[in-house]
């Protein structure tokens, strides 16, 4: 290395900590995460036994689309994903508006609605099948003494999906409200003087005041629960096994059953398809919700 | 040779040395790990061996580590055997699942061993690969049929089906009274396979080469006639109301109960569901019978038999020895004796010398007459074909209530088959 070629390259690695700073953090990133993805990648284009594996090219993949159910378990993944952080969007938001205002209990109150969040997932899945037995869930017990026939939650293939989503909500909608007290409590109360002053209802705060300054919160809300949504596997898995048939599987549990039937590949390339999936649903999202929040 | 690696020979050369003088006594010593799965009978079992063998051989030491069944039990299995940390001798399916695991590259094989003479040809077929023998039955053999409930055949005075027709006036009489006539438990979907899984009896009786044409893709479901029946089956009980209300979520422990207790009159399961009979409802195991699944024919009736899972042992294991003697043990009349003691007699045993006891409930010498010279029996498709679809039984949940007719079920089936058989790499696909 001539002398010359030390302070130019100096000059273009102009940075706070030399370069050697960052090799531990580069180490751990490439052993833990950029291995397995690129391990991944190419077990996707085996055939796999755990034993030995063949290369065959995309074949996997061909397999994979050409699944009975994997049209299916699209359409359930998005419309999973789209009831499940709406619901947890709206819901959030009242629920948040109400634990800011002056209610007796707030605090409690609070905790009971975050208490879910804290609980296991299959373990929320486990007492909702009890509870949503079709004879002997106490859902419909409860239902039947005030002369309601209940449906099967689970067991009938048009409502299963809901069932799970329902409580999904029920389970995460206590950290969207969070997110959206967070939200509320920053906004400033000048804004709401000044509306006062102008003679605003209530109704007219919560649209013109209140809806467009937590549009970061609703932001942050759809892309966590959108992206938990698409990849949700545990409360399925828990409550239906994607049953019954085939009703309730997701694009995750129809990765599930490729490896439990012993196809890694294909279960890999499966794996392969769902990081694109919520890349290309997520990204575009994800940019929409921040270009809007800038012209604020 | 670095010294740690001729300690470690010196070690098992020691070790070795010390397995042959105690031969000669009969006494071992060492220690063992035994995987088994989860299932309460599995544990009993397993603990009653451990308890026997090691008071025989008190200085033998054997833990039992436990996995769950079906499929993540499955993963478990492969994963250790392919990351070398499989237990030293660990019990797990015979037949399809077995080819599965690899087992010339990952199992110690036990052909010439002396106790292996005692067991029975056919269960070493089920364990063998590569020319090697690499089992020993863990259980008795099973069939897979229809539990009914005494009372109720004799309170409405009906006679044991034979034939199919015959199944269903009987169903149709029961649902008169009142009852349910059969029991589905789909709330755990493996249970909903048997109408078409035990049908295979009538299946080789119509098409004696069907499990080769099928292996070879040249036999269908959806196409052969009498292959697609078993679904058909399901599908006839459905529609004709026989099922209990709440089908769709009733778990195994429930159909058990409620074919123990008279709350169903029919429920189609393995035999090995009379143990759970026995550990859940023992003051109702005498009212539990067992028949085959009837066909087209009365004149050709008889039972579809599955071979019980098999132990195997580690390639890995650090005392290979120790392993086949403790192996040998399980498989003996001694090993027999003791599971019969420890949870009771559910079918005939794979193995010389081992006897049922004088008292076996109903539903086991139901079953033994298909056994016996002049019974009829035959393995199920998973025993002479290595293609078993995994989707099976999400397939059969669907026919079964009603969400797809039973035609499609069978092609949809054919496709899942089609998926198994490129991935096992057979040919012809």
């Amino acid at each position: 290395m001539t002398a010359a070629a030390v302070p130019a390259m100096k000059a273009r690695r102009r940075s706070l900590y030399p370069g050697w700073f960052y090799a531990p953090a580069a180490a751990i990133y490439a052993v833990l995460f950029l291995a397995p993805t690129f391990a991944s990648l190419y077990f996707s284009l085996t055939r796999w036994t755990l034993f030995d594996s063949v290369f065959i090219g995309f074949e996997n993949f061909a397999q994979f689309f050409r699944e009975p159910f994997l049209i299916q378990g699209l359409v359930n993944t998005v419309i999973y994903a789209v009831i499940t952080s709406g619901l947890k969007v709206v819901l959030g938001m009242l629920l948040a508006l109400m634990l800011t205002s002056q209610i007796v209990a707030r605090g409690y109150l609070r905790s009971v609605i975050f208490f879910p969040v804290l609980v296991s997932t299959v373990g929320v899945g486990m007492t909702f099948t009890v509870l949503m037995h079709p004879t002997v869930g106490m859902i419909n017990q409860g239902l039947a003494t005030l002369g309601i026939q209940g449906p099967g939650w689970l067991v009938d293939p048009k409502l299963a999906l809901f069932s799970v989503a329902l409580v999904d909500v029920w389970k995460g909608v206590g950290l969207a409200t969070v997110i959206y007290i967070a939200g509320l409590v920053a906004i400033p109360k000048d804004y709401y003087e000044a509306a006062r002053i102008d003679g605003a209802t209530s109704l007219q705060n919560f649209f013109y005041v209140t809806l467009p300054l937590s549009r970061p919160a609703t932001a942050t809300v759809i892309t966590l629960s959108f992206i938990g949504g698409l990849r949700t596997f545990d409360l399925i898995w828990a409550m239906t096994k994607g049953g019954p048939g085939f009703a309730s599987d997701t694009v995750a549990s129809v990765i599930y059953k490729q490896y439990q039937a012993g196809f890694y590949g294909l279960s890999t390339a499966g794996n392969v398809v769902l990081f694109v999936l919520i890349a290309v649903l997520v990204v575009p999202l994800t940019m929409f919700l921040n270009r809007k929040q800038g012209h604020e | 040779m670095t010294k740690t690696r001729l300690f470690a020979l010196m070690g098992t050369s020691v070790l070795g040395m010390m397995l042959t003088a105690n031969a000669v006594n009969a006494q071992q010593s060492g220690y063992l790990s035994f995987l088994i799965d989860n299932g309460p009978q599995s544990v009993a079992v397993a603990e009653a061996w451990v308890a026997a063998y090691t008071e025989q051989n008190p200085d033998v030491t054997i833990d039992i580590e436990v996995r769950p069944g079906g499929g993540e039990g499955d993963n478990i299995v492969k994963t250790r055997l392919a990351t070398g940390a499989m237990a030293d001798v660990f019990f797990y399916n015979s037949g399809s699942l077995f080819q599965a695991i690899n087992p010339v590259q990952n199992l110690l094989p036990v052909t010439n061993e002396a106790w292996q003479e005692g067991i029975q040809d056919s269960f070493k077929t089920v364990v063998s690969a590569g020319g090697e023998v690499y089992g020993t039955p863990f259980a008795p053999a099973m069939g897979g049929g229809i539990f009914y409930n005494k009372p109720i055949y004799e309170e409405l005075g009906l006679e044991i089906p034979k034939s199919w027709d015959e199944f269903m006036a009987n169903n149709e009489k029961i649902k008169a009274a009142g009852k349910v006539a059969v029991i589905q438990t789909y709330g755990e979907s493996w249970t909903s396979q048997l109408f078409v899984l035990a049908d295979f009896f009538n299946v080789l009786a119509a098409e004696p080469d069907f499990a080769e044409k099928f292996t070879t893709n040249e036999a269908k479901f959806a196409t052969s006639p009498a292959a697609v029946k078993g679904f058909d089956r399901l599908q006839d009980v459905f529609e004709a109301g026989y099922l209990n209300a709440d089908f769709g979520a009733a778990t195994y422990p429930d159909g058990i109960r409620m074919v123990a207790t008279g709350e169903g009159a029919h429920y189609p399961m393995l035999t090995f569901g009379i143990g759970a009979i026995a550990e859940t409802q023992p003051d109702h195991l005498q009212d539990v019978g067992f028949f085959a699944q009837p066909g087209d024919s009365a004149d050709s009736n008889g039972l579809t038999t599955w071979m019980p899972d098999s132990v195997y042992i580690a390639k890995t294991t650090a005392s290979p020895d120790l392993a086949k003697d403790f192996v040998g043990f399980i498989g003996s009349p001694a090993g027999c004796d003791i599971r019969n003691e420890a949870v009771g007699a559910t079918g005939p045993y794979m193995i010389a010398g081992c006897e049922l006891p004088a008292d076996v409930p109903p539903a086991v010498s139901d079953m033994l007459p298909y056994f016996q010279e002049g019974g009829q029996n035959a393995p199920a498709l998973e025993f002479l074909s290595p293609i078993k679809g995994p989707a099976l039984e999400q397939i059969t949940v669907e026919v079964g209530s009603g969400i797809r007719p039973a035609a499609e079920g069978a092609a949809l089936y054919d496709e899942d088959v089609r998926k198994q058989a490129q991935q096992l790499g057979l040919e012809g696909w």
